[in-house]
C-alpha cells in the first residue's frame, strides 16, 4: 500500500519530457518532487503563470508572486505571466498536456466529484470544473477508500459532480486504474504488497481484472 | 492625452452607491485594490454585489467589507479562509454565487470585448448548468454564460500613467486587466503614478481607454496568505 508520497511518485512516471502540466492542491503538488532531473517540464499555475519555480528562500518572498494555492513561489528562466482569462484559455484550448488533481469520488464512467459535500461549508470549485471539462489528459490522485473503509471508486458519484465522463486514469494507494470508454475501472497495476482480491473488495464500481496484474514499479 | 487622475481612493469611489455591482481585482490577497477597499469600508456603502475571485480573509481585503455587512452578494469561484463569511452565509445574511474560475474570468473578458455571452464546457452536467442553455459544437456540450454587467470595476496595478494606461507586476496581474476592461466605470489604483510618455507603449497591459479614474495608492500592506519558503543549503 502506498502513502501520499508513493501515489505522487507513481504519477510522476506518467509525466513526459516537454509536458506542460497543471498540478492541483494536495497529493498532486507532491508530484513535482519526483520529476527526474534533466526532464524539461513546465508547471502551470492557473492564477497566471507558466514556469512555476520552487518556494523562495526565506527573506526573498514576493507578495506579488504566488501560486494557485496562494503560496509564495518563484519564477524560472523562461517563465511567463498572464491574466486569468488567458490562463483558462490555454486550459480550454488544450495547450496543457497533463492535469493532475485530487478527488473525493470517481465513477466507473469517468465522472468526478471533488468540490462540495452537502451539509458542509462550501468553499467553491475554483478552477476545477474548467480543468476537468477541458483537459485532454487528466490523472486523479486519490484515496481508494475513505476513513470508514468505504470505496470512493463507485458505480456513480453520490456527491455533487465537478465534471462528467472526463477522467481516464486514477492512481490510489492500492492501484493504477484506467477508465474504459464503455465504462468500468480497468485494473492496470497493483501497489506493492496489495492483492487483487483486496482491490476487488475496495472497489464498489465495476472492476475489470485482466489475467495478470503487474505490481507497480516506483 | 486625457487626464484621468483623481486625488485618492475616497475621490475615486465617491459615487459608488448602495446596491451597486462592483468587480474587484485580485487572486486571494494578491493584487487586491487595498486603498479602494478601505475607502469603501469608511464610506459605509451597503447592499453591494461584489464580483471577485475570492472574498479576502477575516481582517483583510473584502473580509473588511463583510465585517461591516456591506456585501449583499458575492460572486466568486472560491471563498474559503474566512470565518465571518461562513457565518453570514450560514445565517442567510449573505448570498453567494459560486462559478468556475475560468467562467468568471471569461465573463469579464466578454464584457471588455463587447461580446454578450460565451460558451464554455466548464460545469456541463453539474449543478452549475442548472437552468442554462446547452449547445453542442463538434460533439461536445457547452454552457451559455453571459458577460458580466458591473457598475464599477476596481483594480490594482503596479504602474500607471495619467492617461490611465496600466502595467501589472508578476502574478498580481490575475483578474485585474480583464476586470479593468469590464466595468462601466473603471477605477485603477497604482503603486506608482507617472506622467504620460514615461511608460513604453509596447509594455502597456491595459490601454487607458478602459480606465476612467486613476490614483496613486498609499501604504500598501500586500499581506501574504501562505508564506512558504525553502531552506538555504
Amino acid at each position: 500500500m502506498l502513502d501520499k508520497n508513493g501515489i505522487a511518485q507513481r504519477i510522476a512516471k506518467e509525466v513526459k519530457d516537454g509536458y506542460y502540466v497543471n498540478l492541483g492542491i494536495g497529493i498532486p503538488t507532491l508530484v513535482a518532487n519526483y520529476i527526474p532531473s534533466g526532464m524539461q517540464i513546465v508547471l502551470q499555475s492557473e492564477n497566471g503563470l507558466l514556469g512555476m519555480g520552487p518556494f523562495p528562500f526565506e527573506g526573498e518572498e514576493d507578495p506579488d508572486l504566488i501560486n494557485a494555492g496562494k503560496q509564495t513561489i518563484t519564477t524560472l528562466p523562461g517563465s511567463a505571466i498572464f491574466d486569468s482569462a488567458m490562463s483558462f484559455g490555454m486550459i480550454r484550448a488544450q495547450k496543457i498536456d497533463l492535469t493532475i488533481l485530487g478527488a473525493m469520488e470517481v465513477s466507473e464512467n469517468g465522472d468526478i466529484a471533488n468540490w462540495k459535500i452537502p451539509g458542509k461549508m462550501v468553499k467553491g470549485m475554483g478552477g476545477a470544473m474548467d480543468l476537468v471539462a477541458s483537459a485532454k489528459n487528466i490523472i486523479v490522485a486519490m484515496q481508494h477508500v475513505n476513513k470508514a473503509g468505504e470505496s470512493k471508486l463507485l458505480p456513480s458519484c453520490s456527491l455533487p459532480l465537478t465534471g462528467v465522463r472526463c477522467i481516464k486514469k486514477v492512481v490510489t494507494e492500492l492501484a493504477v486504474l484506467s477508465i474504459l470508454p464503455e465504462g468500468g475501472f480497468y485494473l492496470e497495476e497493483r501497489a506493492p504488497g496489495v492483492s487483487v482480491d483486496f482491490i476487488k473488495a475496495s472497489t464498489l464500481g465495476k472492476l475489470i481484472v485482466p489475467d495478470t496484474v503487474p505490481e507497480m514499479v516506483l | 492625452m486625457i487626464n484621468k487622475v483623481v486625488a485618492d481612493a475616497k475621490a475615486a469611489i465617491k459615487d459608488i452607491k448602495n446596491g451597486d455591482t462592483l468587480m474587484l481585482g485580485g487572486f486571494g490577497l494578491c493584487g487586491i485594490p487595498e486603498n479602494c477597499i478601505n475607502a469603501l469600508v469608511e464610506k459605509d456603502v451597503k447592499d453591494l454585489t461584489c464580483i471577485s475571485n475570492n472574498a479576502g480573509v477575516d481582517d483583510f481585503g473584502i473580509g473588511l467589507m463583510l465585517q461591516k455587512r456591506q456585501v449583499k452578494k458575492m460572486v466568486s469561484s472560491y471563498v474559503g479562509e474566512n470565518a465571518e463569511f461562513e457565518r453570514q452565509l450560514l445565517s442567510g445574511e449573505l448570498e453567494v454565487e459560486l462559478i468556475p474560475q475560468g467562467t468568471l474570468a471569461t465573463r469579464c473578458l466578454a464584457a471588455g470585448y463587447g461580446m454578450p455571452a460565451i460558451f464554455t464546457p466548464a460545469g456541463v452536467g453539474t449543478e452549475v448548468a442548472e437552468g442554462k442553455e446547452v449547445r453542442t459544437f463538434n460533439d461536445k456540450d457547452y454552457l451559455l454564460e453571459y458577460a458580466f454587467d458591473a457598475d464599477f470595476a476596481i483594480v490594482k496595478a503596479w504602474k500607471g500613467d495619467t492617461a490611465g494606461n496600466l502595467i501589472f507586476r508578476s502574478t498580481s496581474r490575475n483578474f485585474n486587466p480583464i476586470m479593468a476592461m469590464a466595468g462601466k466605470i473603471t477605477i485603477a489604483e497604482v503603486e506608482e503614478l507617472v506622467e504620460v510618455g514615461e511608460l513604453d507603449p509596447d509594455h502597456i497591459h491595459t490601454p487607458g481607454v478602459y480606465v476612467h479614474r486613476i490614483f496613486q495608492g498609499v501604504n500598501y500592506e500586500k499581506r501574504i496568505e501562505q508564506r512558504t519558503v525553502r531552506a538555504k543549503i
